[in-house]
């Protein structure tokens, strides 16, 4: 993996902005995709409903989930796949690697899993000399330029088709300039069968896995985690403790959601529901905490562990679409991934939770209904008062603090700053305020909502009492 | 304590108090119009459907579409004449030459296009996946509005392997192109069939 991890989002986002063209391109596919998830939520008049719906199952979960997952190990057990716990990513890795050396299996194909990105499982095995093949286009694609991916559901969505050319030329030989799409997907496709051709072992991500039943459902659109699992002798799925749903016919909510949230499809083109294996095969499912039980802990913050990996909160992100899914340093990336990641590592992630706006767009889309913008500005205060933020940001926090501490001060900042626009710019278009590099200040209006509704609506009766 | 042991502690000293689950019975679509949207969605995802009175209808249309002098596997009896009966017991790799499979689906989504299966009907697990073109079979009868009453139908069920295929594989990973036929098929046929109602 290239080495980011040092530099913070301002600086790694700073990187990407210098070239305009590409950000303005990358802001608009993202937009794209963000009103395609609109067209087709407005299809379904029931969609506030599902959401909720969706929202409470998943509370329901969080709130059993210790009985859930026994429950989930039993039906496993009787349906004939041998379960492993795992305490962190360390012991993921581990599992993973002797499920492997029984077998004494040297390579193995993986579908989209966030998790294992999150485990550096690729890495880890690499080392103990098993390769690993990333079966997903756009996760093969950042694989080959030894990057980490850049959204959760379009790994590669930052990269231009001339690049991927370029790639494609370097590791698989294809004609120099190719930058077809549908030409450089072939290229993919002739050289990706013939590794799932040969893999004797296959490991896939988990979307939701049925307390009931004891069965894991995948959604991909490729149908990559298929092929490999269905061609491998020994298959394995590695999934974090809050994939659970309780009930079988609680996909049929999840399953309307997700798609349409992620891309504005009415459904992935393949939903897998996998549950024995077949006669000749052998199923591993390791369950992971990795800090999820820490998260679960955490009043504030917990349910984010409702998150269906949909991504809708990154392309409707005005500083996710801006500044690109690897200048947040951390596996998972956008609204979700700073609200994730500042659990796993409180020190390194201080910088996420500013990463934002706090405009609340990621959760009006949420599927689930995540308070996303809340949880960023409750982790701002734990990180200041843990003693995480640097000077600047910890400036800014106390200001916006004060800002939203009490309708009073709200007014008072908003006069002040009016005034300051109109009478000393220079005074916020300076290189010490941080939020203006790269930004026109807008003209500031003569005055606030409140006042102007305040002197043109004084005599009208409230109609709320 | 072993690593079980120890998520299992840590899970329920920190889950919140316990939450009800919501009611969800109310969900569900309108079963009149369900093969009309069934036909026009699948279209527009990519795929093709059609309505056809009987097997004659559909194995005029797989000879005027398909190459089938390339290799076709079936688990229908009645293509039997016209494509081999693929074996429940070979070596799954065996299929990598499969051109095109005709196979039979248990339901239809009418509002996302998706088609239920199960190992039942797939023959073999890998089917629907390998081939280059996939080709469906489902009752007219069997095309249910929305994925409420598919799950309702599915119940628990008795499969070792079940999935939800709505169309050819796809890929918009370069440049947000949409591109058919990413791993698993570059097309998909479903026939709703109403002789079989
Ligand atoms: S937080 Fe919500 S919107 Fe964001 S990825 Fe998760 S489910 Fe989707």
């Amino acid at each position: 993996m290239k080495e980011t991890q040092i530099q913070d989002h301002a600086t790694l986002a700073e990187a990407f902005i210098q070239d305009e063209e590409r950000v303005n391109w990358h802001d608009g596919a993202l937009w794209f995709i963000r009103e395609k998830r609109d067209l087709a939520a407005k299809k379904i008049p029931e969609w506030e409903n599902l959401r909720e719906v969706a929202s409470q199952i998943k509370h329901n979960v969080i709130s059993n989930l210790h009985d859930y997952l026994v429950q989930f190990e039993e039906n496993l057990t009787r349906n004939g796949v041998t379960v492993h716990w795992a305490a962190d990513a360390a012991e993921h890795n581990a599992i993973v690697y002797s499920i492997l050396k029984a077998k004494e299996i040297t390579q193995m194909v993986k579908s989209k899993s966030m998790l294992t990105e999150e485990c550096h499982l690729n890495e880890y095995l690499a080392e103990r000399g098993i390769s690993v093949i990333n079966s997903d286009l756009g996760e093969y694609i950042q694989q080959i330029d030894n990057e980490p991916p850049s959204h959760i559901v379009l790994p590669c969505i930052h990269k231009r088709k001339e690049e991927i050319g370029a790639l494609f030329h370097e590791h698989l030989g294809s004609e120099k300039g190719l930058s077809d799409p549908t030409l450089l997907t072939r290229v993919a496709r002739k050289h990706l069968r013939n590794v799932f051709m040969t893999r004797r072992a296959a490991l896939t991500g988990v979307n939701f896995a049925v307390a009931e039943t004891g069965e894991y459902v995948v959604c991909t659109n490729e149908g990559n985690a298929d092929m490999g699992a269905h061609l491998s002798e020994v298959q394995i799925a590695s999934m974090g403790l809050e994939k659970i749903i309780p009930q079988k016919k609680h996909l049929s909510i999840f399953l309307r959601v997700l798609a349409r949230s992620a891309t504005g499809q009415p459904i992935t083109i393949y939903s897998s529901h996998y549950r024995k294996p077949r006669p000749g095969q052998e199923m591993h499912l390791i369950l992971v905490d990795a800090g999820r039980t820490r998260q679960l802990a955490r009043p504030d913050f917990r349910d984010s562990l409702k998150c269906i990996k949909c991504g809708s909160c990154m392309n409707t992100c005005p500083v996710y679409r801006k500044s690109g899914g690897l200048s947040y340093h951390n596996t998972i990336s956008g609204p979700i991934g700073a609200i994730l990641a500042p659990n796993l590592d409180m020190k390194k992630h201080a910088d996420l939770p500013y990463a934002s706006t706090l405009c609340g767009s990621c959760s009006n889309v949420c599927p689930v209904k995540i308070n996303i913008h809340d949880q960023l500005y409750k982790w701002r205060q734990v990180i200041v008062k843990e003693g995480y933020a640097g000077y600047t940001k910890a400036l800014g926090m106390k200001t916006m603090a004060w800002t939203l501490s009490s309708p009073g001060n709200f007014t008072k900042a908003g006069k002040a700053g009016r005034w300051f626009m109109q009478n000393l710019p220079f005074m916020i278009n300076n290189k010490f305020n941080p939020w203006y590099k790269q930004r026109e200040l807008p003209e500031g209006p003569e005055e606030s909502f409140a006042e102007w509704y305040a002197q043109n609506h004084e005599k009208e009766e409230p109609v709320y009492k | 304590m072993n690593s079980r042991e120890k998520i299992l502690q840590a899970v329920l000293k920190n889950q919140p108090a316990a939450s009800v689950l919501p009611d969800i019975s109310m969900f569900g679509g309108n079963k009149s119009e369900a093969v009309q949207q069934y036909l026009e969605i699948f279209k527009t995802i990519g795929g093709t459907a059609l309505e056809v009175a009987d097997f004659a209808e559909i194995k005029t249309y797989l000879q005027d579409n398909f190459e089938l002098t390339k290799r076709t596997v079936t688990t229908l009896p009645e293509l039997g004449d016209m494509a081999e009966m693929l074996s429940q017991t070979v070596d799954p790799h065996t299929f990598e030459d499969v051109e095109l499979a005709v196979i039979q689906g248990h339901l239809a989504v009418a509002e996302n296009g998706a088609i239920w299966l199960t190992d039942e009907v797939m023959g073999q697990r890998i089917i629907p996946y390998i081939c280059q073109h996939l080709a469906v079979v489902v009752s007219a009868n069997q095309v249910v509005p929305t994925l409420h009453e598919a799950y309702a139908e599915i119940g628990i069920g008795n499969y070792g392997f079940g999935g939800f295929i709505g169309g050819p594989s796809k890929t918009a990973d370069i440049e947000q192109a949409l591109v058919l036929g990413a791993h698993g098929p570059l097309s998909m046929t479903v026939f709703l069939l109403t002789e079989m109602s």
